[in-house]
C-alpha cells in the first residue's frame, strides 16, 4: 500500500492540522461524561443519546471548520458578523415570530432562526476587533464605546425577552473590555453604580424574571414551576452525597422528581448519581478546559485573538457557574445549559464553535503581524 | 516598531497577562463557591436531603383542568368531554414494553393498531407519566384489570376524560382536532412560559377552533401533593388542594343545522361552502369536503387511519375553504361591473357586439357561448356572463386598475378569521408577477394576460373564504367585517361572558346606486339568467353568479367539452349569493371541485342552503345530495 499510504498520510495530516489535542481531549471527555448521564436522564432509552451523538458529530465538524481559520481572518468577519446580528435582532423585534409571549425567533421560511444565538460569538468579536483597531491608544472614551457596542444587543435580547442569553452575551463582551485594559478604578466605580440602579432595573424586568428571582428567594412560591425545579434539584445534589447513588440509580431522576432532566437540570441528575467526588471531577474539566483557555490566550498573537480567546474562555466558565449555581440553588434559574452536558444541538454547536476559535487562534499563535 | 512602541506592547501584554491571572483566580474561587455548596449539600446536609429524597416523598401531583366546550350559535354540543377508563404503562418503571404488552393482552384485548400507537407515543413524547395502551376499557375489563393488579409494575388503570366530538365529520374543518403534546409542542410552551400549566395535560388543540382557541379552552391546572412509596405508587393525599379551574366554553356563529344541510347538499362531491352574516362577519357556516371524524385523533390517531388520511386523492384534511385557492371564474363578474361604473369606464347604458370571441393582437378570446351574445349592455353582460364585455372592458381598465380596485375588497389577503393555517391567495399584477418570478422574461406583464384576468381566469387565485367575504363586503354596501367563527366565551366557573365584538376592517366609499344596480343585475341572474333553473319558484329574492373555474387551461380556439375530460380535469363550479335583496341576511360562496358548470352543481347547493336558511325549509330527501339541474345550452355561457 505505498501508493496508497502517501495520499493517506497527507489526508491525516490535513485533518489534524489545527487541532488542539488537549482541548479536544477535555471537550471530547465532558461530551462522553454527557452522553452517559443523558442515558440515565433519559431512563435507558437510546434515541435521545443517538440524537445527541449526531449534535455532537455536527458540532466537531464544526469545531474543525473554525479551527482552521486564521485570527487576521475572523478579524475581518467580525463587522459583518455583528452587523448581520443585530440587523436580524432588529428584524426579530419588528417582525420576529412571536412563540406567544417571547419573540426570539425569526422564520425563514424553512428554518426558525434565533438570531441571540449567535450574537454569543459575535458580541464579543466585535468588541476584541474594536479595541484592535485602536491598539495602542485606547481611552476610557474607547470603553464607553465599546459599551455603547454591547449594550445594543445585550438590549433587543432582554426584551425579547431572554434572560439567560442575554446575561451569556453581556458576559462575554464584559470579559473583552475587563482584558483590554478597563481601569480598575473605573471597574470599581462602575460595580458600584450597578448596584445602585438595581432598585430602578427591577421595574424594566419582565414580570417572569422578576418572578424568577423571587422564586430562588422562596422557592415554596411556585410550586409548579421554577421554585419546583430548585425545590427537587437542591434535594437530588443533596440526597447524592459523597459517592452517590450510582449511575442510572438516583431516585429523584427516575421517580420523574427532576423536570427538564435532559436539558437545564441535568447537573442534579449527574450530581445525584455520582455525588461529591463526581462533582470535584466535572469542576476539574472545567477548570482543566479553562486553564488551557486562558493558556492560549496568553500566547496569542495580536491583541484581537488575545482578547476574543480570553472572553470565549470565560464565557465556557460562565455557563459552567451559572448553570450549577442555579441546581444548587445559589442562583436564579435562568435559561443557560451545563456546556457540553446538556441536551441540546444549537448550545453544543456554539460551544463546539467557540472550541474552534481558540484552536485556531493557538495554531497561528506565531504569525507576526507585519 | 519603534523602540518606545516595542515597550509600550511589552507593557500592554504584561497587563493583559496580569488580567488573566485575575480571571483565573476569579473561576478558581467561583469554582470553590460552588464546591462549598457542594460540600455544604452532600456531606453536611446529606442526611437531612437524603432523608427527603426517601422518606418523605411527596409527590406534587398536576390535577388537568377539563376542557372546554364548543358550541353553536344555538347552544348545541359541538365538542365534549366524557370519562373513560384507560390502561397505562409507566415507562420510567417498565423495561421491557414487548414482554409486558404480552402479559396485559392475556387479560385485555389488545390489537395490532393499540400496539403502534402506543410506540409512536413512546418515541414522541417526553417527560410523559405514563402513556395509554388501551383506551376506553369496557368495565368487565377493568375488573379483570383489578383482579390481577398485583401481577405488574408500571401499570395502572386510570380514569381520564375524553374529548368527543358528537356530530361526528359535520364542521370538522372548523372544529379541528386535538393531538397528544410532543416534545416540539412542550418546548413551544416553554418558551410561552406556561409549560407549568399544562403538567399533567397530555393533549393540545392541533387544528381549527381546537387550535386557534387553545389558551381559552384549556384552563388551570390544580395541584394536589400525594405522599409515594419506593415504587412510586401514591399512599395518600396531603392537604392543601388546588383544584383545577376547567376551560372556558366557546361559543360559534356557526350553526350546526344550517352546516348539516349544507353539507349534505355536497354529497360526495369535494369542494368548500362559506356562508357569512354580512353585518357581522358572523360565519354561519363553514364547509370544506370531504370532512373527516375528529374523534378518531382524541386518543392518539394510529398510524393506519391516519396515513388513510393523508393518502387519500380526495385529502379530507385540507381544509379547501381556509386555504384551497381558485380563480373565482365569472363570479368576478360582479366586482369587476362594479369597477367599470366606480372608476367611469362604462355606464349602464353603453353597450357592446358580442359576436362570440374578442381579437386581441393574433390572439382571439372565446365566449362560452358559441356565437355570443349579440348586443350587451352592462346589466346583461352579469345576467348572461358575457365573456366578450369583460374581456373588453379588462383591456379597458387595465390591470392596475383592476388589482388597486380588487385589493380594496380584499382579494389575494388574508381575511384574519380566527383560524390558523389561512392562505393569501394571489391578485395578479404586474408588481406580484415581478415578485413571483425570477426569471426576466416570466417577470414581465403582457397585455394580453389582463384579457382572462377580466372574467376571473388567469393567474386570480382565492380561497373560498375570500370570495364570501367580498361578496358580503358588497351586500353590505361596502362594510367589510372581519369573518369570524366565535361571538362569545364562557367562563364555565363563574358564568361570566365576555363578548367578542364584531370588527368592522375597513368601509368602502361605493356610490349607492352603482352597488344597487350591480345587486339588481345579480337578481336578474335568478330570474331569467344563468340560475334561473336553480332559483325557480324561490320564495324570497336573491342576488346572484354563477362560475366556472378552469382546471385545464384551453388552447386559444379550443372548445371545453365537459365530457371528453376526465373527472379530475372538469372545471369547477362556482356560485355566489345573497339573499334577501334588501338587507341582506346572509352572503354565500359555493365552490364544488370539477362540478362542471357552475348553474349545474353549484347553484342548486346555493338553493338549498338558501331555502333552509331563509325558510326553515329542509331538503325533501335528507339523505341524498342535491341533484344536478338540467343547464340548456345558453346557460352554460356563464
Amino acid at each position: 500500500m505505498e501508493i496508497a499510504g502517501y495520499p493517506l498520510r497527507r489526508l491525516r495530516a490535513r485533518i489534524v492540522e489545527g487541532i488542539d489535542p488537549p482541548l479536544l481531549a477535555i471537550a471530547l471527555a465532558l461530551s462522553l461524561l454527557g452522553l452517559a448521564v443523558l442515558y440515565s436522564a433519559s431512563y435507558g432509552n437510546a434515541t435521545r443519546v443517538a440524537t445527541q451523538l449526531a449534535n455532537l458529530a455536527v458540532a466537531l465538524a464544526a469545531m474543525w471548520a473554525v479551527a482552521q481559520v486564521s485570527p487576521q481572518r475572523l478579524a475581518r468577519l467580525a463587522l459583518p458578523a455583528y452587523a448581520a446580528g443585530l440587523a436580524l435582532l432588529v428584524a426579530v423585534a419588528l417582525g420576529g415570530e412571536v412563540v406567544n409571549g417571547a419573540r426570539r425567533w425569526l422564520n425563514l421560511g424553512i428554518v426558525r432562526f434565533q438570531p441571540s444565538e449567535m450574537m454569543k460569538i459575535a458580541a464579543p468579536m466585535m468588541l476584541a476587533w474594536y479595541f484592535h483597531r485602536r491598539e495602542g491608544a485606547i481611552r476610557l472614551r474607547d470603553f464607553a464605546v465599546a459599551g455603547l457596542l454591547l449594550a445594543m444587543p445585550v438590549a433587543l435580547i432582554l426584551r425579547q425577552p431572554d434572560l439567560g442569553t442575554a446575561t451569556l452575551v453581556a458576559a462575554a463582551g464584559f470579559y473583552v473590555i475587563f482584558f483590554a485594559g478597563i481601569g480598575w478604578k473605573v471597574l470599581a466605580s462602575l460595580g458600584v453604580l450597578a448596584l445602585a440602579s438595581a432598585v430602578p432595573l427591577w421595574g424594566l424586568l419582565h414580570e417572569y424574571q422578576r418572578r424568577r428571582i423571587l422564586t430562588m428567594l422562596d422557592p415554596s412560591q411556585d410550586p409548579l414551576g421554577a421554585g419546583y425545579h430548585t425545590i427537587q434539584s437542591t434535594i437530588a445534589v443533596g440526597s447524592g452525597g459523597l459517592a452517590g447513588k450510582g449511575w442510572l440509580n438516583g431516585s429523584q431522576t427516575h421517580l420523574e422528581f427532576i423536570p427538564e432532566r435532559h436539558t437545564d437540570f441535568i447537573f442534579a441528575v449527574y450530581s445525584e448519581e455520582f455525588g461529591l467526588l463526581g462533582n470535584i471531577v466535572l469542576l476539574a474539566l472545567y477548570a482543566l478546559l479553562i486553564a488551557r483557555g486562558l493558556a492560549i490566550a496568553a500566547q496569542a498573537a495580536t491583541l484581537f485573538a488575545r482578547l476574543l480567546a480570553g472572553a470565549i474562555t470565560l464565557v465556557f466558565f460562565t455557563y459552567a457557574f451559572v448553570n450549577m449555581g442555579m441546581v444548587s440553588g445559589i442562583l436564579p434559574v435562568v435559561g443557560v445549559p451545563l456546556p457540553f452536558i446538556s441536551y441540546g444541538g444549537t448550545a453544543l454547536a456554539t460551544l463546539f464553535l467557540g472550541i474552534g476559535i481558540l484552536m485556531g487562534i493557538h495554531r497561528h499563535r506565531k504569525l507576526v503581524q507585519t | 516598531m519603534s523602540f518606545a512602541e516595542l515597550r509600550n506592547y511589552d507593557r500592554e501584554l504584561r497587563a493583559f497577562q496580569l488580567r488573566l491571572g485575575v480571571a483565573g483566580l476569579a473561576v478558581l474561587l467561583a469554582f470553590g463557591l460552588l464546591l462549598a455548596r457542594f460540600v455544604w449539600l452532600q456531606v453536611l446536609q446529606h442526611d437531612a436531603y437524603s432523608a427527603k429524597a426517601e422518606e418523605n416523598r411527596i409527590a406534587i401531583v398536576p390535577l388537568p383542568p377539563s376542557r372546554g366546550l364548543v358550541l353553536d350559535r344555538n347552544g348545541e354540543v359541538l365538542a365534549r368531554n366524557y370519562l373513560a377508563y384507560t390502561l397505562e404503562i409507566f415507562p420510567a418503571q417498565v423495561r421491557d414494553f414487548e414482554g409486558t404488552i404480552a402479559e396485559l393482552s392475556a387479560f385485555v384485548d389488545i390489537q395490532p393498531r393499540d400496539r403502534a400507537r402506543f410506540r409512536k407515543l413512546l418515541q414522541e413524547t417526553r417527560n410523559a407519566e405514563s402513556l395509554p395502551i388501551r383506551t376506553r376499557l369496557s368495565d368487565e375489563e377493568v375488573a379483570r384489570i383489578a383482579a390481577n393488579r398485583w401481577r405488574f409494575t408500571g401499570v395502572d388503570i386510570k380514569a381520564r376524560l375524553f374529548r368527543q366530538y358528537p356530530h361526528g365529520e359535520t364542521a370538522s374543518h372548523v372544529l379541528g382536532y386535538i393531538g397528544r403534546i410532543t416534545s416540539s409542542d412542550l418546548d413551544q410552551l416553554e418558551e410561552m412560559e406556561v409549560a407549568a400549566n399544562y403538567r399533567g395535560t397530555d393533549y393540545i388543540g392541533r387544528a381549527g377552533i381546537e387550535a386557534s382557541y387553545q389558551q381559552e379552552l384549556h384552563g388551570v391546572t390544580g395541584v394536589e401533593r400525594v405522599e409515594i412509596d419506593a415504587a412510586g405508587r401514591g399512599v395518600r393525599t396531603l392537604p392543601p388542594t388546588t383544584p383545577p379551574q376547567a376551560g372556558n366554553n366557546i361559543r360559534l356563529t356557526l350553526d350546526i343545522r344550517l352546516q348539516e344541510v349544507a353539507e349534505r347538499a355536497f354529497g360526495e362531491r369535494r369542494g368548500a361552502l362559506v356562508a357569512i352574516e354580512p353585518a357581522t362577519g358572523d360565519v354561519l357556516a363553514f364547509v370544506s369536503m370531504p370532512g373527516y371524524d375528529p374523534n378518531l385523533f382524541v386518543d392518539g390517531i394510529d398510524p393506519q387511519s391516519w396515513e388513510a388520511l393523508m393518502n387519500s386523492p380526495d385529502r379530507p384534511l385540507n381544509n379547501r375553504a381556509l386555504a384551497g385557492l381558485y380563480p373565482p371564474g365569472s363570479t368576478f363578474k360582479p366586482f369587476m361591473a362594479l369597477a367599470a361604473l366606480e372608476l367611469g369606464k362604462r355606464t349602464p347604458q353603453s353597450t357592446i357586439s358580442d359576436p362570440g370571441y374578442f381579437v386581441f393582437g393574433d390572439r382571439r378570446f372565446r365566449d362560452s357561448k358559441r356565437g355570443g351574445h349579440g348586443t350587451v349592455d352592462l346589466h346583461k353582460s352579469i345576467v348572461v356572463s358575457s365573456d366578450v364585455y369583460y374581456y373588453m372592458l379588462a383591456n379597458d381598465l387595465g390591470i392596475d386598475a383592476i388589482a388597486s380596485f380588487m385589493k380594496r375588497f380584499g382579494f389575494g389577503a388574508r381575511t384574519g378569521i380566527d383560524l390558523e393555517g389561512e392562505a393569501a391567495g394571489v391578485l395578479p399584477s404586474p408588481e406580484w408577477k415581478r415578485a413571483r418570478f425570477s426569471r426576466p422574461e416570466l417577470q414581465k406583464w403582457y397585455a394580453g394576460e389582463t384579457i382572462s384576468i377580466g372574467i376571473g381566469q388567469g393567474y386570480n387565485a382565492y380561497t373560498p373564504l375570500q370570495l364570501t367575504q367580498a361578496l358580503a363586503t358588497l351586500a353590505n354596501n361596502g362594510a367589510m367585517f372581519r369573518p369570524r367563527l366565535v361571538s362569545h366565551v364562557d367562563n364555565p366557573r363563574t358564568g361570566a361572558r365576555r363578548y367578542l365584538e364584531p370588527q368592522l376592517t375597513r368601509q368602502l366609499q361605493l356610490k349607492p346606486e352603482h352597488v344597487a344596480f350591480v345587486k339588481k343585475a345579480m337578481a336578474g341572474v335568478t330570474l331569467e339568467g344563468t340560475a334561473r333553473w336553480a332559483f325557480a319558484g324561490a320564495q324570497y329574492t336573491s342576488g346572484g353568479k354563477t362560475g366556472t373555474a378552469q382546471v385545464v387551461a384551453m388552447k386559444a380556439g379550443e372548445k371545453y367539452e365537459e365530457d371528453k375530460v376526465a373527472e379530475r380535469l372538469r372545471d369547477h363550479s362556482l356560485y355566489i349569493a345573497f339573499a334577501p335583496l334588501e338587507g341582506p341576511k346572509i352572503a354565500l360562496a359555493v365552490l364544488v371541485e370539477n362540478g362542471g358548470f357552475g348553474a349545474r352543481t353549484a347553484a342548486p347547493i346555493a338553493r338549498t342552503v338558501l331555502d333552509y336558511f331563509l325558510l326553515g325549509k329542509l331538503p325533501r330527501e335528507p339523505r341524498r345530495p342535491t341533484p344536478e339541474v338540467a343547464v340548456s345550452a345558453d346557460a352554460q355561457g356563464d
